[in-house]
């Protein structure tokens, strides 16, 4: 057996890929130089809240791209991280660098308690019922004036950093940073061990479960992390908006979060980045159009699904490897 | 040859049966599958249950391997009882399967598939996966290396670089086999490995079952292919209407008047029917 164990393994294709030339480092160069280059605070502000909607595609495409659940409640995380956060930063007076870990953890808790509801649920059961927490969850908020301003919404205290408040510029480092570390994160988890235990979910969990792997287990911890980096973003969001309203909680927000990871492509890290940006950029680049507007993106998603069933990024990335694969 | 991740050296040493069934019944909606079942499997060689389609031979795998509960009765893995136990732990405990319709994840590579069998015991935890340890890296390093050499072993040399879709069905049979010595189990179910795979495929398969069987690992074959089942075997448990009616060596088991009229049909001569 010795001569077997010397062998050297061929790579697995998807690590063959070509390593000259560091592709996502040169695309963070860029995307940090991009206030520099384009001083201008109204794309700064729309800048932010395409890495602020990065960050949560990226969260649901990790949980539906791996165990398949689809959270039609994000959006309800996002805002709960946000009105925890302002709260525990208003009311009680916690500092903005405190109040964001603990609405994290807050919003973890929330999550764990409806995967432990839920998670048995699966399909479109599972999606049903986190639709149903993100109405409630609506539905209070319009009406705990105390604790959310009510329908109107609530101010929300800015982030203070070295003496003064961050600085539209500032947010965007923060969320910049923020994103890298996510993408990271998910890129190491879906190529860890627990991360090919999550990936057979779908079509072996009972091979995985025999093979040790607590898969109930497992779907719990990847929802609860989902969660809390939805919570996250929230909590950033209030206080980078330094205002928020009960709208944050709506069902369509959480479809446009389902609707870039599914343009993007499910499970794809890189496709929920794309998807992000195509779904935020489009209704702003769209916005002359006013009455046409809906339609028009209707259209796109429609189309982009009915073409690139499996994502634009999976697709391109496989047209790219049968074209390179076919040149001599 | 040893089994790779195996040691030269037998894998356990304890003395007792390695899976002990007392009085098993299973019912579903009382429906009773399995009627008091009992019999002991000794350590170190090849088991197999037969008996006609319908017996109750998967349910009873499934017992063992904990994914369904026994309606009344224990099972006693390794002298210990696995009432209560989740299916996920069964592997901690030296307990590995296939499955008779192949679970194989389809977006995973081949050698992905065999090492997840190996999850125990590369298994960092979901933060430890976020954070990309160095640690878990070298560990899975390793694991693809034994990976691939259990492919070698069970006959997949040429499924190292490639998508489980790109296989045929023999060989994603034992692909199955080798996530399951990933582990190292000690005791390992195989359920109709031969089950679908022509007499070539079906001859490795018994190559593939002596050389475990050298290893010292407790075989439990459920499997319908007779000519594979007497030639493997040291031990024949038959199972007919959820009873066992029959217990021993092929021989004995194959002359029995009962499993003969009941099982191999009264007219066919035993060993002969498939």
């Amino acid at each position: 057996m010795a001569e077997i164990t010397e062998h050297a393994l061929p790579a697995a294709p998807d690590v063959a890929r070509g390593r000259r030339i560091p592709w996502p480092w040169l695309l963070v160069a860029l995307a940090a130089l991009l206030p520099v280059v384009v001083p201008n605070a109204y794309f700064t502000a729309v800048a932010n809240l395409v890495l602020i909607n990065c960050v949560l595609a990226i969260s649901l495409s990790i949980v539906l791209g791996t165990t398949g659940q689809l959270s039609l409640g994000h959006a309800a995380f996002f805002a709960l991280g946000a009105y925890a956060s302002a709260n525990l930063s208003g009311t009680w007076q916690w500092p903005v660098l405190l109040s964001v870990p603990a609405a994290t953890l807050t919003v973890g808790l929330a999550g764990w308690l409806v995967a432990r509801l839920f998670l048995r649920l699966s399909g479109y059961y599972l999606a049903v019922a986190t639709l149903g927490v993100g109405v409630l969850l609506g539905i209070v908020l319009r009406n705990e004036q105390r604790l959310s301003g009510g329908p109107d919404g609530m101010p929300v205290a800015t982030l203070d950093l070295f003496g003064q408040t961050v600085s539209e510029r500032g947010w965007y480092g923060i969320f910049l940073t923020l994103l890298v570390l996510v993408v990271l994160g998910a890129r190491n988890l879906l190529r860890s061990p627990a991360g090919r235990a999550l990936r057979s979910l779908h079509d072996a969990e009972t091979a995985a479960m025999t093979s040790g792997v607590d898969t109930a287990g497992y779907k719990i911890k990847v929802f609860v992390i989902s969660c809390a980096l939805a919570g996250t973003m929230g909590a950033l969001y209030a206080h980078y908006a330094a205002f928020i309203t009960p709208s944050a909680t709506s069902l369509v927000r959480s479809v446009e979060y389902v609707m870039m990871v599914v343009i993007g492509g499910i499970g794809s890290v890189a496709g929920a980045i794309v998807g992000a940006i195509i779904v935020t950029l489009l209704p702003q680049a769209l916005s002359g159009m006013e009455h046409y507007e809906t339609l028009l993106i209707g259209s796109i998603l429609l189309g982009s699904i009915l073409l690139l069933p499996n994502g634009l990024v999976p697709e391109l990335t496989r047209r790219w490897h049968s074209f390179r694969s076919r040149r001599p | 040859m040893n089994v790779p991740g195996y040691r030269s050296a037998p894998a356990a040493v304890a003395s007792g049966p390695a899976i002990r069934l007392e009085k098993l019944c299973k019912q579903f909606f009382g429906l009773p599958v399995l009627q008091d079942i009992s019999f002991d499997l000794a350590r170190g060689q090849v088991h197999s249950i037969i008996g006609p389609n319908g017996a109750g031979k998967t349910t009873l795998l499934n017992i063992l391997s904990a994914l369904y509960v026994p309606t009344t009765g224990r099972v006693l893995v390794e002298g210990q009882d696995i009432a209560g136990i989740a299916p996920h732990r069964l592997a901690a405990r030296g307990l590995g399967r296939t499955f008779q319709n192949l679970k194989i994840a389809f977006n995973l590579s081949v050698v992905e598939n065999v090492m997840l069998g190996h999850h125990l015991q590369l298994d960092g935890g979901v933060l430890a996966g976020i954070l990309g340890l160095p640690r878990l890296r070298r560990r899975d390093g390793r694991a693809s290396a034994l990976a691939a050499e259990l492919l070698d072993f069970v006959g997949v040399p040429h499924g190292r670089g490639l998508m489980p879709g790109a296989l045929s069905f023999g060989a994603l049979k034992r692909l199955e086999i080798a996530r399951a010595l990933m582990a190292q189990p000690r005791v390992l179910l195989l359920d109709e490995p031969a089950a679908g795979l022509n007499p070539q495929e079906t001859l490795e398969i018994k190559v593939l079952l002596n050389k475990l069987a050298r290893q010292a690992i407790t075989v439990v074959l459920v499997e319908h292919d007779m000519k594979l089942v007497m030639s493997v075997s040291h031990n024949i448990v038959v199972i007919n209407y959820g009873m066992k009616i029959a217990e021993g060596s092929p021989e004995h088991v194959s002359r029995h008047p009962e499993v003969v009229a009941a099982y191999l049909g009264a007219h066919a001569p035993a060993g002969a029917a498939a």
